[in-house]
């Protein structure tokens, strides 16, 4: 298991490699010169020449590369343009709602899936199966920023059950924190449920034709044990392969979520950093979001390995 | 000898015909087989229906979708506004229908862009061995920014523009279409008949297009068209924070964001663009899982 995770470690380095080296370019993509438009309208020349050089713009492209990476193995992502602090810190504040909402819709959408997908199952080819799919299908096809916004507009505006948006931090009112994220995490779960009911749906019927549970049935096991018990766990593997796709899809989603429902993320900062131009902030965001996606993929790699041993024998 | 040779020297070229015929055979039961699927069906008619809309815009738009009319400011859903009206007065129907255009171009645009890259990636990596694990690499890394991120900060950092947009929904969908491509080409590599090609001279050329890429032909269209429907989403998203195609054209997206400014008194400038793009999303998704049912009977959903 552990020369398992220490290969699986290994293999991500490449990953992240690249990951930086695009990022970088990214910034280098930047057609014009964004030293004056930090300098504003009425900077002067000397003015934009003095910015320039304090942002490095001036040098070689190599040179900034390894000035780049310098900084990036001392944790250091550089300093906004406008907010007036290192990106490091501003990311670093942001990052709990991103991964709290994504946590909780990763949550949600796995209950709402797994029950759908066996609910399907079990009741194979009833009306309930067909409508469970149309569901998922129907989940799948919607955008989610739009379905956010029909949430916001049905519950919020003109119910007025919960706020329209906005962020209450969980450690200074857990119910309050609790009705502002309802809404994202619904949002997020419906749209992406189908995926997990799906899968579910097939891995369980694939289970359920199986002949252990005919004859754990046929000892006299009522139906409810067999099917959580005997054919869940069976279907796991690949239940919990797409879950953890789905936690990588939910945190891009949440990315985007979090500006529709003015949730202080890191969604949030990178779009409003976007329309501020501040590159900086765009690169260090992009550079922490994507460690953290491959960084989950490993996590699920490893439950795979502890569900199946097979997995972690073969590679 | 190569295999031309071989094939011409077979008496009248019968063999050649014959598998000509046969060719025919398939493509016409695969037809038959389409045409038959209900989820399929469904699909190609919802997105004809859409395409054609989308085509014909300039006559079937009730109005100009970029006239501003003072006097029919946010005005809800009525006769003459079905879809009503938005903060200029413009109607909703007529900007929807237009703003599909973009969508529909867009989707088809990407989706055929990253079938051709994916596929030269896809041949690449598999056939050639020195390159297979520096491009698998890089595509990784490319896979390893989450769902649209990467194209924002593309479109972001080139500007807005139709044009960005596709070359940043490209870059993004390309690596997982490559590795679609990569697997199948990998497994059609070890087929005896892709040996018995090589064996009797057939060049590299010939191997590939004929033999190796007709096997990866099925799941790449069944990639493309999923391609195809998370692009149109993809593109809305994009519209929706600012690094689409500028206002005052119309996208889907952009509408979207207008109706978000008046969310509190106007619920249908957000409400019905984004039905229509689900709708067309859905129509591509039952496309996608019915050519997957034919193509891969293990999917088959009713069982």
């Amino acid at each position: 298991m552990l020369l398992f995770l220490a290969r699986r470690l290994l293999s991500a380095i490449p990953v992240l490699f690249v990951v930086s080296l695009m990022t970088f370019f990214i910034m280098w993509l930047v057609p014009g010169d964004v030293s004056a438009e930090i300098g504003g309208t009425d900077a002067t020349p000397e003015q934009i020449q003095q910015i320039r050089e304090q942002l490095g713009i001036d040098r070689p492209l190599i040179e900034r590369a390894i000035n780049w990476y310098g900084d990036l193995l001392q944790g250091d992502l550089g300093y906004s343009y406008l907010l007036n602090r290192s990106v490091v810190d501003a990311v670093l504040e942001r990052i709990p709602v991103t991964l709290s909402l994504a946590g909780l819709s990763l949550l949600l959408t796995t209950i709402m899936g797994t029950l759908l997908g066996v609910l399907a199952a079990v009741r194979h080819n009833s009306w309930l199966d067909q409508g469970s799919m149309v569901a998922a299908l129907i989940g799948l096809s919607i955008p989610d920023f739009w379905f956010g916004l029909v949430l916001i507009i049905l519950f919020g505006v003109t119910l007025g059950w919960l706020p329209t948006g906005g962020f209450v931090p969980f450690t200074e009112d857990f119910w309050g924190w609790v009705r502002c994220m309802t809404l994202p995490a619904l949002t997020l779960a419906f749209t992406q449920m189908g995926v997990i009911a799906r899968m579910s749906r097939s891995a369980m019927l694939d289970v359920l034709d199986q002949d252990f549970i005919r004859t754990a049935r046929a000892k006299g096991m009522s139906r409810g044990v067999v099917v959580f018990k005997h054919a869940l766990r069976n279907a796991l593997v690949p239940i919990v392969t797409v879950v953890g796709v789905t936690a990588g899809v939910l945190l891009s989603g949440a990315v985007v979520i979090e500006s529709v429902f003015s949730l202080p993320g890191v969604g949030r900062l990178i779009v409003g950093s976007i329309q501020r131009r501040d590159f900086p902030v765009i690169q260090g965001g992009l550079l922490v979001t994507a460690s953290i996606f491959v960084f989950v993929n490993i996590v699920v790699d490893m439950l795979y390995g502890l569900i199946d041993p097979r997995v972690r024998d073969e590679r | 000898m190569s295999a031309e040779t071989i094939e011409t020297l077979d008496a009248g070229g019968s063999l050649r015909s014959e598998m000509r015929r046969a060719r025919r055979r398939r493509t016409l039961m695969f037809v038959r087989e389409l045409s038959m699927h209900p989820s399929f069906l469904i699909g190609a008619t919802i997105l004809f229906v859409l395409t054609a809309i989308a085509l014909l815009a300039p006559w079937v738009a009730p109005y100009d979708p970029n006239k501003s009319n003072y006097s029919d400011i946010l005005m809800g859903p009525t006769e003459r506004f079905w879809f009503g009206t938005d903060g200029f007065g413009r109607d909703i129907l007529s900007r929807v229908i237009y703003g599909l255009r973009v969508s529909l171009a867009i989707g088809l645009i990407v989706a055929m862009l990253t079938g051709i890259l994916g596929t030269i990636l896809g041949t690449l990596a598999s056939y050639v061995r020195w390159l297979d694990g520096l491009l698998m690499r890089v595509l990784d890394g490319l896979m390893a920014f989450p769902g649209v991120l990467l194209a924002i900060a593309l479109a972001s950092a080139l500007g807005p523009s139709e044009l960005t947009v596709i070359i940043a929904l490209t870059v993004t969908y390309t690596p997982r279409t490559a590795r679609v491509v990569r697997a199948a080409v990998l497994v059609a590599q070890g087929m005896q008949y892709v040996e018995a090609a090589r064996a009797v001279g057939a060049g590299h050329g010939r191997i590939i297009f004929r033999y190796i890429l007709a096997n990866a032909l099925s799941p790449l269209i069944v990639q493309l068209t999923f391609v195809f429907a998370v692009s149109i989403i993809a593109e809305a998203i994009m519209s929706f924070l600012g690094v689409g195609p500028p206002p005052p054209a119309a996208s889907l997206g952009n509408i979207i964001a207008d109706g978000r400014t008046y969310i509190q008194e106007a619920w249908w400038v957000a409400v019905f663009p984004g039905i229509v793009i689900a709708v067309a999303v859905l129509g591509l998704n039952l496309m996608g899982d019915g050519l997957r049912d034919i193509i891969d009977p293990r999917h088959r959903s009713e069982r």
